[in-house]
């Protein structure tokens, strides 16, 4: 079937930085401990707080937690409801009428570490769409979109690049 | 801490083509609602198996990215030790990874140089892999020590180059 297409709105949104917001917590080190727990991970660096301060001058999160700290409460009280991470994701799937999305691949390139404490902002930049593609997975688009994480100081922290599939599954799959 | 300080991998003591240390291990319920959780990915598919049959079409409920990644991150620091300063991962999802599969990481360094900064960096192509199928790669740069004094840790502003080379 054929899609439903506004290239031209579509096109307006590439290189544009969207939905700039703060994290709705400070990095704080429980969750810097239950991931590292939830993958077995040893790292003196993030439970000896003596070898901490050697290496790294104080704890520091792991720095593939980096998009742990901005997505949202799955309920808040002032919010009716769930919030969207990588919400220019949900409005792509939205514009072109996709039901289901995956994401393919991502890269993250990672600049001053993250410390407990730090309120980090991050800004949504969509690069590109592709034109329509079929997989094993169903027909749809894929999308590339960065996210620019940086701290309370504007510091660069990170800027990580998702490529999503957003797909319509094929009848009778 | 030991009393000779924490392990430090320096960049003379590793080799194009040297392996990482091979890690293997058996995935179940918890590991993959733990990661999810962990990473405060509440979409359904990575806790609700109903879910992730009917809307994703997948067996079963399946590890998110974001706790492959910190897998992928444990992986590359227990070979080169707190003083390993990961640089940048670049993951590409080729499957999904199921309550019952036995992963199994893999990894072999392919690159090794010095910036114009003097940072030391080591490439390592990185996969995981169940029954013998990569089901993620990972292409990953991370700086080491250049001697016993080195520490990238220390390096900040235009002294710390992740994206290249």
């Amino acid at each position: 079937m054929s899609l439903p297409v506004d290239t031209a709105a579509i096109d307006r949104m590439i290189g544009i930085g969207q939905y700039e917001e703060e994290g709705e917590f400070p990095v704080e080190r429980g969750y810097i401990w239950t991931t590292c727990s939830s993958v077995e991970n040893g790292n003196p660096l993030f439970w000896d707080d003596e070898v901490a301060e050697q290496i790294t001058g104080g704890p520091i999160a792991p720095p593939t937690m980096v998009s742990v700290w901005f997505r949202p409460h799955h309920w808040a009280p002032d919010r009716a409801t769930a919030g969207l991470p990588l919400q220019v994701h949900f409005d792509l799937k939205t514009a072109f009428g996709l039901p289901e999305a995956v994401m393919s691949e991502n890269t993250i390139v990672f600049y001053e570490p993250v410390r407990p404490g730090d309120r980090l902002t991050t800004r949504q930049i969509l690069r590109s769409v592709s034109g329509e593609k079929t997989t094993r997975l169903g027909t749809g688009r894929f999308w590339v979109i960065d996210v620019d994480y940086r701290n309370q100081r504007s510091e660069r922290v990170a800027v990580e690049s998702y490529t999503g599939f957003g797909y319509r599954r094929a009848a009778g799959s | 801490m030991n009393q000779d300080g924490p392990r430090r991998l320096l960049l003379a003591q590793v080799s194009p083509g040297a392996e990482l240390p091979e890690l293997s291990y058996p995935v179940t319920a918890t590991t993959v609602v733990l990661g999810a959780m962990a990473s405060r990915d509440w979409r359904p598919m990575h806790h609700d198996k109903d879910f992730a049959r009917d809307r994703n079409g997948t067996s079963d409920i399946f590890l998110n990215t974001p706790s492959l990644a910190a897998w992928f991150e444990r992986f590359v620091t227990d070979w080169t030790g707190p003083y390993g300063r990961i640089r940048r991962v670049a993951f590409r999802m080729l499957g999904s990874i199921f309550p019952g599969d036995t992963m199994v990481f893999r990894g072999v360094v392919t690159a090794l140089g010095t910036d114009g900064t003097g940072c030391g960096w080591a490439d390592v192509d990185v996969s995981v892999s169940v029954d013998g199928e990569a089901k993620t790669t990972c292409r990953a740069s991370v700086a080491l020590p250049v001697d016993e004094s080195d520490n990238p840790w220390t390096r900040r502003g235009d002294r710390w180059q992740p994206q290249g080379p």
